[in-house]
């Protein structure tokens, strides 16, 4: 009973219902998508997998903003510690 | 359901396995640390009626922890009554079992060391024995087969002793209806192997049982080999200091044999990297004379050779997750598998533990040959704590890796 | 990996680390509970507690759907495996779970057909190759796991499938959320929120503890810097004295969950009136089983459970462990009598169980870590 993990689709199974072929680094596995069945869901998408189900589609877009956070944050690290170490009263 | 007044049963395999425990530190309480024990016994109850002293938190868990090494350096004992697939595994229960059924009944000098090969002294030569059997299952996979495993096998044992191999027998077992065609397939597979790596299968047996046993092929393999003059392995040789190396990425064998299972609906480009390591540590042992241990990392995977390492030499083990070589596929498949690829079977690669003046020759002596073009330098061997192995995350924090729990992939080789 | 490898860099939790600090208010102790046992794991996996200060203590909660599960309740899966000609399926993390007479794993080797799978589906692709027995399926864990069981269900009844049942042992979050919050032994000042139960559920369930207990909840991704980041965000509400749900795993999680999973668990199942939970107790509307319209599909219904109570062993202090009252190396039996091999409780035996993640990972003391990462 794993934790879900990120996976890309790969292609949709012709004649079976929600299952689709996804890809884990290189490893490819067939998945059962149903629950997205709100969603559209295209070759290309991101989604994470449980036991073996999609359970939510990855929006990009957020990861790039949570990732931009993240920068930001190293960015400003690395700035306060440049100027700290720039700053030394003697 | 009950309602939940009804009055509930106990479980009282519990209560056994406690009144044993309080046995065991009776026992140990008489030989040492009374005192240590008294102080937890008042620690924790300071705890409980608001004393105005307790113990501060750190010193209370370093009590609780040696309490822990304590219970662990006890007399490995098998509680089960029925063999499990976790004796099997390569971890703690195999290792129990080995020490408390095996050891303990056969108990002499040479087996003592527990090593991949038993090192004896034959007339004036140094000879290295070892033995070893195949019930994989699938018998075949991309990469290799049961034939090739038992050969490389039974090698790579010998050459972790340092040892020339020379000479294998082999045992078959084969279960009723099982193909000729197919034993012939196998047999040709060993034979190749056997030109591979240098050696001659030199006697054998076959035996056959009834359908529904032994599962298609099991094989049984000793091998012998001459440990040359001078060299002396051994992974209780292992000081801080030293250099631990790995020969190459981890986790191949195993999850190609997960894979060809085919119960898993798991498609991936990964093959097993079965594979005789005799030429490999020669080159080894010609460049680098401060080789102190060597072992292939099979069943157990990495993380069981480090904690051999650890326990063995009473040192601690430190090795810095991303110098660990995975294939990004491995990685990839052992995600989705929910298994971690250091405890994961390997089949042609080693460990080797060497001193630090030799480190840098022995890293190129790997380097330069085929089955070792991708080795690497995973860690170093520390003073402690000792007989523990620590992993620095790639993420910067640490965290120990123990002997494996339990049974994530039966019979991969 | 996509998606995960950028989650796990090691500047970026230095910078985290630094910010988490800055806001400390000096001479105060944080406590801050992460529910989900999959971030206990992660946790300690990675030695994110080597980033946080002294002042902020990670306090482990129940969010272990394996931990939870009472030994009568092992017990009666084991007496379902037993009968003729059933094939029990399990995800891995059941397998070795003490009941009163041993595990899956030693039913196994005495014989019993148990088989591990890692989906509902694979147990259904075995009722299929095995029509001559009855295959039953294991079915634990939160609302992250109960969309792909029901899903299994209607699959199941689509294809007529006459030989495949469920024992249901899903549980929900928020009543054992609820159950912490209203425990006197403790205080926390804020929630890591479960990530993966939010996808389904989304996050308007959570809203009552910022709403009536005034605790900030951040839901949290799984790598580490998604959990080093809900704490950041977390300690960021407590210096506004704030006390709001944010979602953290906003690339994963949807505000208000998954419509179609919320739909199959309903359409398969309904809540018990109340459910044991190992430590916890009864927790009235705490569980899900199988709806009488599917009960073809309900082990409990198909096969007669013994349903004998088995009250928690006196020495084991799970349930302590489970609320975050005990820290694993204070429960008495901890890596004596009960360790990874030899578990007494659920929490050793789980890999999402607090005393198994300390055990396996983080079984050394601060000083010790420090000392050994600086040689």
């Amino acid at each position: 009973m794993c934790l879900g993990i990120p996976g890309e689709v790969i292609e949709f199974l012709p004649d079976q219902a929600d299952l689709a072929r996804v890809d884990v680094s290189g490893v490819k596995r067939v998945i059962n998508v149903g629950l997205l069945a709100d969603e559209r869901v295209e070759p290309g998408d991101w989604v994470l997998i449980h036991v073996g189900f999609a359970l939510s589609k990855i929006d990009e877009a957020e990861a790039a903003a949570a990732l931009q956070f993240l920068e930001g944050i190293g960015q400003a690290y690395e700035d306060e510690l440049a100027a700290l170490a720039e700053s030394r009263i003697e | 359901m009950t309602a939940p007044h009804d009055s509930p049963a106990r479980a009282s395999w519990v209560e056994e396995a406690l009144r044993e425990h309080e046995a065991l530190q009776r026992t140990q309480h008489e030989q040492a640390r009374g005192e240590h024990d008294e102080i937890v016994g008042e620690a924790t109850q300071f705890e409980h009626h608001g004393s105005p002293q307790p113990l501060p938190g750190t010193v209370r868990e370093e009590l609780v922890l040696e309490r822990i090494d304590r219970a662990r350096r006890a007399r490995p004992r098998v509680r089960e009554d029925r063999i499990t697939m976790s004796h099997g595994a390569g971890g703690k229960a195999t290792q129990t079992l080995i020490e408390a059924v095996f050891l303990d009944t056969f108990r002499n000098p040479l087996l003592e060391p527990l090593e991949d090969a038993a090192q004896l002294h034959v007339n004036g030569a140094r000879v290295a024995m070892t033995t070893d059997s195949y019930v994989v299952k699938p018998l075949f996979f991309p990469g290799g087969d049961i034939g090739d495993l038992a050969v490389n096998g039974t090698v790579n044992d010998l050459s972790m002793a340092g040892a020339v191999p020379l000479y294998l027998s082999a045992g078959f077992i084969l279960e009723e209806g099982f193909g000729v065609a197919d034993l012939a397939r196998i047999a040709a597979s060993m034979q190749a192997a056997a030109i591979r790596a240098g050696v001659q299968v030199v006697t054998g047996d076959t035996k056959v049982v009834e359908k529904g046993k032994a599962d298609g092929c099991y094989i049984n393999t000793a091998g012998l080999g001459i440990i040359e003059h001078g060299i002396s392995l051994g992974v209780a040789h292992a000081r801080p200091g030293d250099v631990i190396m790995v020969s190459g990425p981890i986790g191949d064998h195993g999850v190609t044999i997960m894979l060809a299972r085919g119960e898993l609906d798991i498609e991936a480009d990964i093959t097993s990297d079965t594979a005789p390591l005799n030429g490999l540590v020669a080159g080894l042992l010609a460049a680098a004379p401060g080789v102190r241990a060597l072992r292939d990392a099979t069943r157990g995977g990495v993380a069981t050779i480090l904690n051999e390492i650890a326990a063995a030499a009473g040192v601690g083990v430190v090795v810095t997750e991303d110098d660990i070589p995975v294939r990004v596929q491995v990685r990839g498949a052992s995600e989705l598998l929910g298994i971690d690829p250091m405890y994961v079977a390997c089949e042609g690669r080693l460990v080797a533990v060497v001193s630090p003046e030799d480190a840098d020759s022995a890293l190129a002596a790997l380097k330069a040959h085929p089955q070792g073009t991708d080795a690497a330098v995973i860690g170093m061997v520390t003073a402690g704590p000792p007989g523990i192995v620590q992993l620095k995350t790639a993420f910067g924090g640490t965290r120990i890796v123990d002997l494996l729990v339990g049974d994530p992939l039966p019979r991969i080789c | 990996m996509k998606f995960v490898d950028e989650f796990r860099d090691a500047d970026k939790a230095h910078a985290l680390a630094a910010r988490i600090a800055a806001l400390c208010e000096p001479g105060r102790q944080y406590k801050l509970m992460e529910v989900c046992g999959g971030h206990t794991h992660t946790i300690y996996k990675h030695g994110l507690e080597d980033y946080l200060p002294e002042q902020i203590t990670l306090v482990h909660g129940p969010g272990c759907p394996v931990c939870v599960i009472p030994m009568g309740r092992v017990d009666d899966a084991m007496a379902l495996a037993s009968e003729p000609d059933v094939i029990m399926t399990s995800f891995g993390d059941m397998m070795r779970v003490p009941g009163s007479n041993g595990s899956f794993f030693d039913a196994k080797a005495r014989g019993t057909d148990i088989r591990m799978v890692y989906s509902p589906l694979d147990s259904l692709k075995i009722a299929r190759q095995n029509p001559d027995k009855r295959v039953v399926f294991m079915a634990i864990g939160f609302e992250t796991t109960a969309p792909s069981t029901a899903m299994t269900v209607l699959r199941a009844a689509a294809e007529g499938l006459a030989n495949f049942s469920i024992f249901c042992n899903h549980v929900t979050i928020i009543p054992a959320i609820k159950a912490i919050l209203d425990s006197p032994d403790l205080r926390l000042d804020g929630f890591i929120g479960p990530g993966h139960v939010s996808t389904v559920i989304g996050c308007r369930p959570y809203e009552f503890i910022a709403r009536d207990y005034g605790k900030p909840v951040v839901v949290a991704g799984f790598e580490p810097l998604d959990i080093l980041q809900s704490i950041y965000l977390l300690m960021l509400q407590l210096s506004r004295r704030a006390a709001a749900i944010e979602n953290q795993y906003s690339r994963v999680v949807p505000w208000d969950g998954n419509a179609v999973a919320l739909r199959a668990i309903g359409q398969t199942m309904e809540l018990r009136p109340y459910f044991e939970w190992r430590g916890l107790g009864f927790i009235s509307h705490s569980a899900l089983k199988v709806r009488q319209e599917y009960a073809q599909f309900d082990a409990e219904t198909l096969f007669s459970v013994p349903g004998v109570r088995v009250a928690d062993p006196k020495a084991c202090q799970c349930g302590e462990v489970l609320k975050g009252v005990l820290k694993p190396w204070e429960c008495k039996v901890f890596g004596t009598a009960c360790t990874p091999e030899t578990p007494i409780g659920t929490c050793m035996v789980s890999p999402e169980g607090a005393c198994a993640a300390y055990y396996n990972y983080g079984r050394l003391t601060r000083q010790r870590v420090k000392e050994a990462s600086t040689s």
